[in-house]
């Protein structure tokens, strides 16, 4: 049986300590949303292709702190350079996690170019990502994304389905100065 | 005597506490690349196209850091669609842009970018500012930085192709 994004999404956010947090526009924001909104969470409402990169300017500039992103298929797919930016710089605190139905969700579910057996985990594989893997089960997928150092890769199957919208703040001061907020509080705690 | 622009900028970018360096490369930023890479205080990060550099920097920014981003005006294009969440979360940002198309380009389908690029920047909401002579480069780069970072402004600083030299051009125009 198929993987539900939502219940994929939710077990990989669940007790999630420090993770910070950033979603592809579309499908994958809902999807950390409907987990439980948190001012760790950067999602994006548009610079579609992004996603990746900002995880990687994050993780950058936090190396000791995890960071995941979550993004769609067709949104890594607009930024497949960005896996070789991050295979150079080798960031160990990086996941990506690419939850893909194979469709374009939000614009009338068109296939994407996976449902044609492009292989996105492969690609990062071949970009230098320390791990890459295409799996069709939740098995050990936490363990991943909260302790195996990277560059990790995920490129998650799940069903193809319409679900109900689960919204963010959509406004982008708000989501950035919230997420600079939160941060240094947890940093304050724990230098 | 000719000002050695490139340090100077490197010195501002340091002073500044600029941490994380996106570029892709062109020969006008090759000595800037090179300082950057050399500043064990800054991390260099080579991208494969200039809209890297816009989630890059806004990524460094949430983190809590400083980044800028070096391109050439051809890049200006590509950054287009992604200034847009520059714009709407008013994220810090500063460029320094090296010249295309103008005065010395051996290379015709370089022109219509590098003619296009400060009115695309602006367009896009980026305040633009125009670096004729060496010079005026740092001085320029400071004040883009000040205003990015202390005001959540966007900000390109455009170095004319005349100040990188036009000879480097002919000679690849013989080679």
């Amino acid at each position: 049986m198929s993987l539900r994004r939502r219940d994929v999404v939710k077990k990989l956010l669940e007790k999630r300590g420090g993770l910070l947090v950033v979603a592809g526009l579309g499908s994958t924001a809902w999807d950390i949303t409907a987990a439980g909104d948190a001012d760790l969470n950067f999602p994006t409402w548009g610079a579609m292709g992004q996603a990746a990169m900002l995880g990687l300017g994050i993780a950058l500039a936090q190396p000791k702190r995890r960071v995941l992103v979550v993004t769609g298929d067709g949104e890594m797919l607009m930024g497949l350079g960005s896996l070789a930016t991050i295979g150079v710089q080798q960031p160990k605190n990086l996941t990506v996690v690419v939850i893909d139905n194979e469709r374009y969700g939000e614009t009338g579910m068109q296939a994407t170019h996976t449902a044609h057996g492009v292989d996105l985990a492969a690609i990062a594989k071949a970009c230098g990502f320390r791990n890459s893997a295409m799996v069709t089960t939740g098995k050990d997928l936490r363990k991943i994304v909260h302790e195996q150092p990277g560059p990790n890769f995920l490129q998650i199957k799940v069903a193809a389905e319409k679900l109900p919208l689960v919204l963010p703040p959509h406004d982008g001061v708000h989501l950035k100065e919230r997420f600079r907020k939160a941060l240094s509080d947890v940093l304050e705690k724990k230098p | 005597m000719q000002p050695d622009w490139p340090a100077e900028v490197h010195r501002e970018l340091a002073a500044a506490g600029v941490r994380v360096v996106g570029y892709v490369p062109d020969a006008g930023h090759k000595r800037l690349i090179e300082l950057c890479h050399a500043d064990r205080k800054m991390r260099a990060v080579p991208l494969t196209t200039e809209e890297e550099g816009i989630g890059l920097a806004c990524g460094a920014w949430l983190g809590g850091e400083r980044a800028v981003l070096l391109m050439q005006s051809s890049g200006v294009g590509n950054l287009i669609n992604v200034l847009g969440m520059v714009s709407v979360c008013r994220f810090p940002l500063v460029m320094v842009i090296t010249m295309r198309g103008e005065q010395g380009e051996f290379n015709p389908w370089q022109v219509p970018m590098g003619e296009a690029s400060a009115r695309v920047l602006e367009t896009m909401g980026v305040a633009v500012r125009q670096a004729g002579e060496p010079q005026a480069i740092a001085a320029h780069v400071r004040t883009a930085l000040m205003r990015a970072f202390e005001g959540q402004g966007a900000e390109a600083v455009l170095i004319a192709q005349r100040v990188i030299g036009i000879k480097s051009f002919q000679e690849q125009r013989e080679q």
